[in-house]
């Protein structure tokens, strides 16, 4: 086991963290949803219509290049609508549960892929170049599991994994099935598992140590050519799981932190629930509710759904301190800034509040370092996305393009200077690549 | 605050298009997120953001000019004073003569610059950037005091337009704005740039500071005084002939432009940069050890001939422009070279070509500006070849596997 420290990056120390680890039971969901939005690179076509009946782990749509990919509901009940926006692309896929809870029961006697694929598990794999759902046809160099997250106010994967702890074995069994190189598990130091058959690593450092990309970036970087597939270790547990009892778990604890959030704390909730459920019928205007972290996760409204990785939710104040007068002069402590330019290093380090705004406009790039002290990998952050932004591909793939995803410049997006929006730059960087290359 | 908000929100519907004002749309952004941090929230991606932005980034280049700029404002009275035969005059009169005499000059080169700036980005359509707040301030600390005012303007609205608005404005220039200003005057009006009239204001300033000059006044600056030197011995002595050492340059009661004088009240600007880590120190330091380095060379060979190698390293580094521009120019984040190790071999080059010109270029007195104009061509290569290395190292990565 060998211990890797990072020292790029930053932990931001946001208001409402969970300081109780006890899990309560969430409130029962009216309705649940599947955001196709969430498997990026599937392209949805639709199994199931309005008015159908699913079972929960029955696919809902497949994509529409490998039909194998299938993503399945987490509920058994009806297909109550399929919420499409512009130009017939489908929003939502909503379920009414019928409270029967039927259950699809799989065959794990076959070869792994396949059961991967018709289980739904397989949309929950990330593959690096493009940070996508992987596709079948290709066998991955080496597979990367991350055991924590780090992300501002992120849950303990720990205590999301609960005692599903036991299926880790299996599940590392079926990955190294899938490939024919190695599964890396990424821990913080005090929680590395030992877990037989893969290769354990910690990692001593700030946020985003715990992203797939600043892994696999500083434990063996993909090359053009290659693949490598990206998971957590919750989506392992489940993996092993399915392996072992033939039933897909949608059971998920969610953290529900942030300033706005009353008595942040655990929730156990099944996947796609209603936000309501989650947040209880308190009045939330005002507030920003984000599924997943901060800094890359979405926002959604209090009668919108989980969205993936399913198991965090954020609330920060929409706007806390509306026409704030001459902000850029202020000489008070409590405006934070990671920059000594502010005075809120004077104060020390403590919880900060921060609100949605962006504090500033938008820019051309003027600072230097301010991308690279944010992103622990050998890649010139800047000239990178200066190379995205202009679309050269030959720059793009020189200065490491597939071995980063919008989330690993998530930070670098938040430090900014020149306000850029760093994560769209990226994921549309890798879209357009993609399309280019395919 | 409330009734000033409310004020902006009235007259709001003037400035947006179809309104009366609508050509004045920019000034009126420019005025609002000025005064108000604007409520805009995120729209995609990171949904909390730093409170840092460019506004504060450069009010806090322009504070860490302040102390050089107030230390000019006296030193230029001290001067005035020294130079009529004065030097007991107190130090508020210096000091107000000061102010008298360089407030024309910034407000000249903030009036140009903004003004070109303004209807820049009403043209573009886009929000007022915050970039020559940084130059308006150096301009005025830069150029001799005597420079009349039209050629700063004419020089300002060349540097804004030629140097920067062409190249798409803040972010996107070469070169240095207020070192092109500066080169601009220099080798437009080359009689008003050097030589013994242009740094000692010995004239009144607004009907401040009336008087003659004594006769022993010579207005030449200690590295004009090298350029002219003839013989083995190199005295230095100030505007009315008494000697003077390192330890005058260290605290800046010498003759030369404004702001370059006082190591101290540099240093202090030095200091204000490099904690609030808005400057690279890796540039700054550099800077000083590629000057170092150069002018013990040139010291080593000593030689009449050049009069200017006589001087000890550390002298070098106190007369002139060096350590002015070292700190607040060479580490311009725009047109320095921004890669790690780019930014050690930017300085460098930067500390050794200002020496290298200084010392063995007689037509020029001064090598800091013409340094980092040089260096400010080469630091889009020196990242080249850095970021080169990385693509190299990539690129191996899949041949050996």
């Amino acid at each position: 086991m060998a211990t890797i420290r990072l020292k790029k990056g930053y932990d931001l120390n946001l208001k409402g963290r969970i300081v109780d680890p006890a899990i309560v039971s969430s409130e029962k969901s009216a309705l649940y949803a599947i955001v196709p939005d969430d498997f990026v690179g599937l392209t949805p076509r639709m199994d199931k219509r309005e008015g159908d009946h699913v079972s929960a782990g029955e696919a809902l749509f497949h994509d529409k290049t490998f039909e194998q990919i299938q993503v399945t509901s987490p509920v058994s009940g009806v297909v109550k609508e399929v919420r499409r926006g512009q130009r017939r692309h489908i929003d939502a896929i909503v379920i009414e549960p019928d409270g029967q809870n039927t259950m699809v029961k799989h065959d794990t006697g076959g070869d792994a892929l396949s059961v991967m694929l018709a289980s739904g598990l397989w949309a929950m794999l990330r593959q690096r170049p493009y940070d996508i759902v992987p596709s079948p046809d290709v066998r991955p160099r080496d597979i990367f599991v991350t055991g924590f997250d780090s992300a501002p106010l992120a849950p303990d994967l720990m205590v999301v994994l609960g005692d599903d702890k036991q299926y880790i074995n299996k599940g590392v069994d079926v990955l190294k099935s899938l490939t024919d190189g190695d599964v890396y598990l990424g821990f913080k130091p005090d929680e590395a598992l030992d877990v037989p058959g893969a290769v354990v690593n910690t990692f001593k450092g700030p946020h985003p140590a715990g992203n797939a990309g600043v892994q696999v970036a500083n434990i063996k970087p993909v090359n053009k050519g290659e693949v490598v597939w990206t998971l957590d270790i919750v989506t392992l547990a489940r993996i092993g799981r399915l392996f072992t009892t033939g039933t897909v778990s949608y059971d998920t604890v969610v953290a529900v932190t942030g300033e706005c959030a009353d008595q942040p704390h655990y929730v156990r909730a099944t996947m796609g629930c209603q936000m309501s459920s989650l947040l209880g019928n308190a009045d939330h205007s005002g507030c920003r509710i984000i599924s997943g972290n901060a800094l890359s996760g979405w926002r959604v409204e209090a009668d919108g759904f989980l969205r993936a990785p399913y198991r965090h939710v954020t609330m920060i104040p929409e706007v806390s301190k509306a026409d704030e007068f001459m902000g850029w002069a202020s000489l008070c402590p409590s405006r934070f800034s990671i920059y000594r330019t502010f005075t809120s290093w004077l104060a020390g380090k403590r919880e900060v509040s921060m609100d949605a705004r962006i504090k500033g406009g938008e820019r051309a790039i003027v600072r230097t370092d301010e991308y690279d002290d944010m992103l622990p990998m050998d890649i010139y952050a800047e000239f990178l996305i200066k190379a995205i932004i202009t679309f050269d591909i030959d720059k793009m793939e020189q200065l490491g393009i597939y071995e980063v995803a919008p989330e690993d410049f998530a930070l670098a997006e938040y430090a900014c200077t020149s306000k850029l929006e760093l994560q769209r730059i990226v994921r549309e960087g890798l879209d357009r690549l993609r399309n280019e290359m395919s | 605050m409330k009734a000033l908000r409310k004020y902006m929100d009235k007259i709001k519907p003037q400035f947006m298009p179809g309104g009366r004002l609508a050509k004045l749309q920019s000034v009126y952004d420019g005025m609002e997120t000025f005064l108000f941090t604007p409520n805009t929230t995120s729209q995609s991606g990171a949904h909390i953001h730093d409170g840092n932005d460019l506004k504060r980034t450069m009010i806090t280049v322009v504070v860490a000019l302040l102390p050089c700029l107030l230390f000019a404002m006296y030193n230029i009275g001290y001067q005035h004073y020294l130079a009529i035969g004065q030097a007991d005059a107190s130090f508020w009169s210096m000091f107000i003569f000061g102010l008298v005499a360089m407030l024309p000059c910034i407000v000249v080169s903030y009036a140009v610059g903004l003004g070109i700036e303004f209807v820049g980005a009403q043209i573009h359509h886009k929000e007022i950037q915050e970039g020559f707040l940084v130059s308006g301030i150096l301009i005025p600390l830069i150029v001799p005091i005597n420079t009349p005012l039209w050629m700063v303007a004419v020089a300002t609205a060349f540097a804004v337009i030629f140097a920067k608005e062409v190249f798409g404005g803040t972010g996107m220039n070469i070169f240095n704005v207020a070192l092109v200003t500066r080169a601009f005057l220099f080798f437009a009006y080359p009689s008003h740039m050097s030589g013994d009239k242009a740094f000692v204001k010995t004239d009144a300033a607004f009907g401040l500071g009336d008087g003659t000059v004594t006769d022993a006044f010579t207005g030449a600056t200690p590295l004009g005084q090298i350029a002219t030197h003839v013989g083995d011995t190199l005295q230095l002595n100030n505007v009315v002939g008494e000697p003077i050492s390192t330890c005058d340059a260290f605290t800046g009661l010498i003759a030369g432009s404004p702001g370059e004088t006082s190591m101290i009240a540099i240093l202090i600007g030095a200091a204000i940069l490099l904690l609030t880590g808005i400057a690279s120190w890796r540039i700054m330091c550099s800077v000083f050890v590629g000057g170092l380095a150069m002018g013990a060379l040139v010291h080593a060979f000593a030689t009449p001939t050049y009069a200017a190698s006589m001087l000890d390293p550390l002298s070098q580094l106190c007369y002139g422009g060096f350590a002015f521009a070292a700190v607040f120019m060479a580490t311009d984040p725009v047109t320095g070279a921004r890669t790690h190790i780019g930014q050690y071999v930017y300085g460098f080059l930067i500390g050794v070509f200002a020496i290298l010109i200084r010392v063995y270029n007689g037509g020029y007195p001064e090598g800091a500006m013409l340094a980092i104009l040089l260096m400010n061509a080469f630091a889009p290569l020196i990242d080249h070849c850095v970021v080169s290395f990385n693509i190299k190292r990539r690129a191996r990565r899949v041949a050996v596997k």
